[in-house]
């Protein structure tokens, strides 16, 4: 870098973008063709999640080198924290869609159904539902007497167990927060790998709810309006949390090499803000999608 | 300033300098040229409409192809033309408005720019595939779209990767905007355009995610079984307009808000006067982007909502008026009395708040409910918004060329030719849109290709109209060649009245702007 360019850091020009733009290209043409039974699609998306892989090892790579190295400085920290902060509130609006159309569904679109006597006379609406002529709604978390009915997903179960792991999350995170704040890096790594053992517990109990759910109870992305947005936003929250692991890793192999310094360690916070966004979500979906 | 010239540009040359570059000039002129391009795929397309609607009858095309022109017209211009523009514009100036020496993270700035080609491949992709593409209008309802070929499927993907695209883009400007200025640039001392930016970038930030939920939605009821838009499950099709329009009403003013800014940097240029009201017009673009968020329904007043819905969002609507009144006043109030002269930029300003007061003002009369209901989904409606995005949104990005282009390239323009296709422009665009309102208003619909006979006239003149207009922006296409190739030097200031930090360095602006910041007093 010329130092004429003044103390904020400007990288020199990056291949990483482009190859990112078109991994994502054969991605997204790889998953058109599949869902549409074009013979090669899923090589398509093989290529693009590979190069995206790629893409990601060797441009976040380079950032942690170029952090590590002091290139950046308390302003790029800032553009960092506003931009992360941003990007968190656009997920946010991203689930908001998907709660907006559960809201929607139980208040609105139930109701009338009900009420109006043209389309399906007799159809009584009562949340869980699975439409009018979708299966009827059983005893929670019970499999279901006969083949057309479905049982929803109670709440005292497993989700509440995955509550209880997520806000514990929460908590282990922030402990090793105040780790790194100390320059206490046994108290960081302790908490950080506890926080990834819950996050993976967690995983794993939501796979284990959903193999149920198909298996059991009757309940598939299928199961009309209720199937629909119970899978659409777990589904997503749990893209989420797999994504927030694997993020939370990168930082614990971070933390192990013996980066970040009680006063330099946005990688770190931006990771931990990321994960209190999953656990706020998780917070909307026990109180609506499971529990009400 | 000047110690930036010359011996600082340094960059890759060929192909990798525009593949990977970070440099927020480069990316800036990416942009624009996309965006160009894509007004011209676009434009074709709309060449298409009007050659199939200049008389009765089906003559050029088969019907489900001019539905797909309809749909991937408003597709590409939208989200491949007026939207890449303005940040293409944001790219090249908002750095060196507020005093930055390129955006907060070049990188991702590459990738957001980067992001758009690939997208724009599948959305023409979409055109040659079995089944044609997507077909169902720009709103993509459904039912109509939950059926048909893989076309809609191409169009959801795109949407998906545009719609990141700008989301990227948005965190990178106010990144840029609240944390890059120079030392002295305090919020309430930052050009307009600067202000606009900023605000449509928390629009589009809490709009785009909301439209990839939308098609999510709509993509899984397509193939994996849900059933969000379908009765028959519990779900609903009118659900997917609510979710839609919370999205498209604030796009709307995505598109326009950055207009607002580039009005309020020309107009008091050539009027030799400081903006008037500069605050109220802060704050009235605050405003109109707070109502954008509460207004949506009124986009769907016959799809059957209770009266209750009906009235707020018409009352919601009208104020809407308030603040948008408000900045017009203010640029009226700019020219009152001021030296003014009547160089091309102006003359698009002029003309592009003149015409969007006129879409304004029909867009009061579709917000009245019972009105709506003899206006909706007709011709009335089409020309509405063609006088907002056309006359808001397109003229300004025209004047916006022409202001900036001899800081860009150290050039100016010629001044008769701008002249001419800004008259060009201006009077083939009323031709082609102003009768649409009265074949709207005699009742003729939107999105068909064939018409009763009683519509001829007007049809006939809006597609010569069309036709001209068309053409016109070849000549736009020649003067923007030439200015780049050659033409009278530019003076670092350019324009006699130009204020603000962007004039101070040298035509063509030098690779790297205020390595060294600025103080702004």
């Amino acid at each position: 870098m010329s130092a004429a360019k003044g103390s904020y850091y400007l990288p020199d020009p990056s291949p990483w973008p482009v190859v990112t733009s078109v991994g994502l290209f054969f991605l997204a043409l790889g998953f058109i063709f599949l869902i549409n039974s074009v013979d090669g699609g899923q090589w398509l998306m093989l290529a693009g999640v590979l190069t995206i892989v790629y893409m990601m090892i060797r441009w976040f790579g380079q950032v942690i080198r170029e952090s590590e190295g002091g290139a950046y400085d308390d302003q790029v920290d800032r553009s960092f924290r506003w931009s992360m902060s941003w990007f968190i509130f656009s997920e946010i609006m991203f689930f908001a869609a998907f709660f907006g159309a559960l809201f929607y569904a139980r208040q609105f679109a139930g109701p009338w159904l009900d009420n109006t006597e043209l389309l399906w006379p007799g159809f009584d609406f009562n949340w869980p539902s699975a439409g009018p002529e979708g299966p009827a709604a059983a005893t929670p978390s019970t499999p279901p007497a006969g083949p057309n009915q479905f049982s929803p997903m109670g709440a005292w179960g497993i989700p509440a167990i995955n509550t209880a792991i997520l806000l514990s999350s929460g908590f282990t995170v922030t402990m090793a927060h105040w780790g790194i704040q100390k320059d206490n890096r046994g108290q960081l790594v302790t908490w950080l790998f506890l926080t990834i053992v819950l996050a993976i517990v967690f995983v794993g109990l939501q796979a284990y709810e959903y193999v149920h759910a198909y298996t059991e109870l009757g309940l598939t992305l299928g199961t009309g309006i209720y199937g629909a947005t119970f899978f659409m936003l777990t589904g997503f929250h749990g893209f989420h949390v797999t994504v927030g692991t694997i993020m939370l890793s990168v930082i614990l192999g971070r933390s192990i090499k013996g980066h970040f310094t009680s006063g330099h360690h946005f990688g770190f916070e931006g990771v931990a803000w990321y994960w209190h966004f999953v656990d706020v979500v998780w917070l909307g979906l026990f109180i609506f999608v499971y529990w009400l | 300033m000047a110690t930036a010239a010359a011996h600082h540009e340094e960059h890759p040359g060929g192909l990798t300098r525009w593949l990977f570059t970070t440099n927020h000039k480069d990316i800036g002129t990416l942009y624009l040229w996309f965006a160009f391009i894509m007004f011209f795929v676009g434009g074709a397309m709309a060449m298409v409409i009007r050659a199939e609607l200049f008389q009765p009858g089906m003559q050029m095309v088969e019907p489900h192809f001019f539905n797909q022109m309809t749909t991937v017209h408003a597709l590409v211009m939208i989200f491949g033309g007026v939207m890449p523009a303005f940040v293409g514009l944001a790219n090249w100036q908002i750095p060196m408005m507020i005093g930055a020496p390129d955006m907060a993270l070049p990188r991702m700035n590459n990738w957001s720019f980067w992001l758009l080609p690939p997208a724009a491949t599948l959305l023409i992709m979409s055109l040659f595939m079995p089944g044609g593409g997507p077909a169902a209008g720009w709103t993509i309802y459904p039912p109509l779209s939950t059926q048909g070929g893989m076309g809609m499927d191409f169009a959801i993907l795109t949407i998906h990767m545009l719609g990141f695209s700008s989301i990227l883009g948005s965190m990178n400007i106010i990144a840029t905007i609240l944390n890059m200025r120079a030392p002295g640039m305090t919020l309430m001392k930052m050009p307009l355009f600067v202000w606009t930016w900023l605000i449509t970038a928390f629009l589009l930030l809490a709009a785009i995610p909301v439209l990839a939920g939308a098609v999510t939605m709509l993509l899984t009821d397509r193939h994996f079984g849900t059933s969000f838009f379908d009765a028959a499950g519990g779900g609903d099709p009118v659900m997917f307009q609510h979710v839609f329009w919370f999205f498209g009403h604030p796009e709307v003013y995505i598109l326009v808000l950055p207009a607002f800014g580039v009005f309020s940097q020309i107009i008091p240029t050539f009027a030799r006067k400081p903006l008037f009201g500069y605050s109220s017009m802060v704050f009235a673009t605050a405003t109109i982007a707070f109502l954008s968020f509460i207004v949506w329904a009124h986009h769907m007043y016959t799809v059957g909502m209770p009266m209750a819905g009906e009235l707020f969002f018409m009352y919601s609507t009208m104020l809407i008026a308030v603040p948008t009144g408000v900045k017009v006043f203010n640029w009226i109030a700019t020219m009152w009395r001021g030296s003014m002269t009547f160089e091309t930029p102006m003359l698009y300003a002029i003309a592009g708040v003149f015409l969007f007061t006129i879409g304004g003002l029909s867009g009061l009369m579709l917000a009245i409910t019972p009105a709506d209901f003899q206006y909706h989904d007709t011709y009335f409606v089409v020309a509405h918004f063609h006088y907002v995005i056309f006359a808001g949104s397109v003229l300004a990005l025209m004047g916006a060329a022409y202001f900036w282009l001899p800081k860009w390239t150290g050039h100016m323009y010629n001044e008769r030719l701008g002249k001419l296709h800004f008259w060009l422009t201006t009077i083939s665009f009323n031709v082609t849109f102003f009768p649409q309102h009265f074949l709207g208003l005699a009742g003729m619909p939107r999105r068909i290709p064939d018409y009763a006979l009683q519509f001829t006239e007007f049809n006939q003149i809006s597609s010569i109209g069309a036709f001209v207009l068309g053409l016109s922006q070849l000549l736009f296409l020649y003067i923007v060649v030439q200015t780049i190739k050659g033409g009278k030097q530019a003076t670092d200031r350019v324009w006699e009245g130009a204020e603000g930090l962007e004039w101070t360095v040298p035509s063509p602006a030098p690779y790297h702007t205020f390595a060294t910041a600025p103080q702004v007093k």
